[in-house]
C-alpha cells in the first residue's frame, strides 16, 4: 500500500462541484500547496467549508469557490481576511455563515453518519434568519426544548496539512492544537494530506510521540510530500506564519487586479517557484511562531 | 488598598472590566483583545484567583500571561485547552467571555458579522459570526466598549445579529431565552448592564466626570440608572502595580482614543 502522490495527482481527482474541506485554523496549518495546486487547475464551482484563513479568500478571489461555509475568515494578525471581505462585498460568492461551533457539529455529524446533530447554537440568532435551510428540532423527552438540528456537512474530499507522514497514511500533525483535522477527515469521503515530511514509517516506541496523530489511516487517500506547503501560514514547529507575505497578499486585495498580479507572481509558476519567490525555504524555516 | 491618585482611564476600565468576573468562581474566563485579557489576569490576581485562563493560545496557566513578547519570562502551563476542548468547556456553560462587537442594541444582541442590509452582499463584511451564537446561548458573556457611540449602541438592531439576546422575535417558539446569560459592558463612559425591568439597559455606574446625559446622548437606546447608581472606582495601587505587569509594553495606552486620564480635567 502507498498513497504517495503528487499535487498535480491529488487535484486531478478533485471534480467541479465537490464540497471541500480545509484543515487547520485561520493562518495556522493550511495546506495551501494543495490550495495554490487547484488555483491553476480548471476546477470551479467548489464549496469550502472550513476554519477560514487564506484560502476563502485565495478561492474566492479566482472564482474557484460558488460557496464558502464557515463561521469566520480570519489572518488574525489581519483580522478579515481581505479577498474574502471583498468577493462577499461585491456579492461574488454564496456563504453558509454559522457559529464556528456549528461548523465543528456538521463536521462531526457527518463522520458519525447521522443526518444532524441537536444543539443551541444559532437560536435567537440571525443564524436561523441567513440560512434557512436550518431547521429546528423538538426535544422528544419531557423538556420539549426546540433546538437547531445541524445538518451533517459531508465532504466530497478533506485537505490537511501535516508535519510527518509515512506511505501507508499514517500522520503525525506537531503543535500545540490538533484543530478539527481528523473530524474532517472523517466527514470526508476522501482525505489528502500534504506532508513537511514524509518518511518511510513513523514508527516509534515512545507511546508519547504518537499523541499527535490526529486520524486513523483509513481515512487518508493521499500523501504529497510539501516542505513548507503551508506557507504563508504557520506549521507547528517547523515554521509561523509569514506575517510580510500575508500583508503582501492583502494588499493585493485593494488593488486593481491585485489578485490576478498575486497569481501571476507566486501562484501560477508552480510550488517550486514559489518556495523561491517568497524568500526560499531557509527563510521560511527561520520565521517565529506566533507569541500571542 | 490604597486607591490611585493618578491612572489613565484604560487603566480605570480595566478595572472596572475586572469586577465582571467577579464571583466566577471556577469558570474558564476569556478577555478577547487587551483590555479583557488583563483585565482577567487582574482579577485572577487579586480578587478571584479561583479563575481559570489559558495563555491565550491552548495552554491552560495559573499564572495569567503578559501581553506581547515576554522576554526571559517562561509561562508554565497547567492543562491543555486546544478548540476541541474550547467548544467542550463553552457549550458546558462554565466559561465567562468578554468580547468586544462591533455593534450593540437594546435587546443585549451584538454583530461582529458585517455592516449594511443585504446579508447577501454586505457594505462591509466583518469576521463572521465567529463563536458568538455559541458563546452567547452557553455562557455568561461581558463586553468591552473603546467607544461608546450612537453607532456601537445602535437605536434599532444589529444588522446582524450575531450574538443572542432577549428579542423575542428572534426565538423560535419553544427555544430558551433563558440560555442568556449577559454580564456587564463596559465603555468608556461608563458600566451597564441588561438586568433592568424586561432585561432593560441600566447604568451601575458613570466613569469621574461622566454625567447620565451624556451617556445617554451617546447611546442609542433608552438607558435606565440602577437604584444604586454610583461612580466607577478606579485602580487601587496594588492593582496599577499588577496590571503594569500584565501589559509590559503598555499596549492599554493605544485602546482609548487619545489615552485620556482616569479623572477628567473640569472642563
Amino acid at each position: 500500500m502507498n498513497k504517495e502522490m503528487t499535487l498535480e495527482g491529488a487535484v486531478a481527482e478533485l471534480r467541479d462541484g465537490m464540497t471541500i474541506g480545509v484543515g487547520g485554523w485561520g493562518p495556522r496549518r493550511k495546506p495551501m500547496a494543495l490550495i495554490r495546486e487547484i488555483l491553476r487547475s480548471p476546477l470551479k464551482d467548489l464549496t469550502v467549508v472550513g476554519f477560514g484563513g487564506p484560502e476563502m479568500g485565495m478561492l474566492a478571489a479566482a472564482g474557484k469557490a460558488k460557496k464558502l461555509i464557515y463561521g469566520f475568515v480570519s489572518l488574525d494578525v489581519i483580522p478579515i481576511e481581505p479577498h474574502f471581505r471583498k468577493a462577499r462585498q461585491e456579492g461574488r460568492v454564496e456563504v453558509m455563515e454559522i457559529g464556528e461551533g456549528m461548523v465543528v457539529l456538521g463536521l462531526e455529524a457527518a463522520g458519525h453518519n447521522v443526518p444532524f446533530l441537536p444543539t443551541p447554537i444559532g437560536l435567537g440568532t440571525d443564524v436561523l434568519k441567513n440560512n434557512p435551510e436550518l431547521r429546528t428540532i423538538t426535544s422528544p423527552y419531557d423538556d420539549g426544548e426546540v433546538l437547531v438540528a445541524m445538518p451533517a456537512l459531508k465532504l466530497d474530499a478533506a485537505l490537511l496539512h501535516v508535519s510527518r507522514s509515512d506511505r501507508l497514511g499514517n500522520t503525525l500533525s506537531f503543535g500545540p492544537d490538533p484543530y478539527f483535522d481528523g473530524m474532517m477527515a472523517r466527514a470526508a469521503t476522501r482525505t489528502y494530506v500534504t506532508t513537511e515530511e514524509l518518511v518511510d514509517s513513523i514508527a516509534s516506541k515512545n507511546r508519547e510521540d504518537l499523541k499527535d496523530n490526529a486520524v486513523e489511516r483509513c481515512f487518508i487517500s493521499g500523501v504529497i510530500p510539501a516542505p513548507m506547503g503551508a506557507h504563508p501560514t504557520a506549521a507547528h514547529y517547523g515554521y509561523g506564519w509569514d506575517l510580510e507575505h500575508l500583508k503582501t497578499y492583502a494588499a493585493s486585495a485593494a488593488e486593481d487586479g491585485g489578485w490576478q498580479a498575486y497569481y501571476d507572481r507566486f501562484v501560477a509558476p508552480g510550488e517550486a517557484a514559489y518556495i523561491e519567490a517568497v524568500g526560499g525555504a531557509d527563510a521560511i524555516r527561520a520565521l517565529p511562531l506566533p507569541v500571542l | 488598598m490604597t486607591q490611585a491618585e493618578t491612572f489613565t482611564l484604560s487603566e480605570l476600565v480595566i478595572a472596572a472590566c475586572a469586577e465582571a468576573f467577579r464571583d466566577d468562581g471556577e469558570l474558564l474566563v476569556t478577555g478577547i483583545g487587551p483590555i479583557p485579557r488583563v483585565a482577567a489576569g487582574l482579577a485572577k490576581l487579586t480578587f478571584a484567583p479561583e479563575l481559570a485562563m489559558t495563555d491565550g493560545e491552548c495552554m491552560l496557566v495559573e499564572d495569567p500571561v503578559p501581553i506581547g513578547p515576554r522576554g526571559d519570562h517562561e509561562p508554565e502551563f497547567t492543562g491543555w485547552m486546544p478548540f476541541r476542548r474550547v467548544f467542550d468547556v463553552v457549550w458546558s456553560g462554565r466559561r465567562h467571555a468578554m468580547v468586544t462587537p462591533v455593534q450593540m442594541d437594546r435587546w443585549a444582541q451584538a454583530n461582529i458579522s458585517a455592516l449594511g442590509p443585504d446579508f447577501t452582499r454586505p457594505k462591509v463584511q466583518m469576521l463572521g459570526v465567529r463563536g458568538f451564537p455559541g458563546n452567547s446561548i452557553s455562557h455568561k458573556n461581558s463586553m468591552f466598549i473603546p467607544n461608546h457611540s450612537t453607532r456601537t449602541f445602535v437605536e434599532g438592531e444589529v444588522d446582524v445579529v450575531a450574538s443572542a439576546g432577549y428579542n423575542p422575535k428572534n426565538w423560535p417558539e419553544g427555544a430558551d431565552m433563558n440560555r442568556v446569560k449577559i454580564g456587564r459592558v463596559v465603555t468608556n463612559l461608563c458600566v451597564f448592564d441588561f438586568r433592568g425591568p424586561d432585561h432593560a439597559a441600566q447604568v451601575l455606574s458613570l466613569h469621574p466626570g461622566v454625567s447620565f446625559d451624556e451617556v445617554q446622548d451617546n447611546t442609542g437606546f433608552e438607558l435606565l440608572k440602577a437604584p444604586d447608581m454610583g461612580v466607577t472606582a478606579g485602580p487601587t495601587e496594588d492593582q496599577l502595580a499588577v496590571i503594569r505587569r500584565l501589559d509590559p509594553h503598555d499596549v492599554r495606552s493605544k485602546v482609548l482614543k487619545g489615552n485620556p486620564p482616569g479623572i477628567r480635567p473640569a472642563a
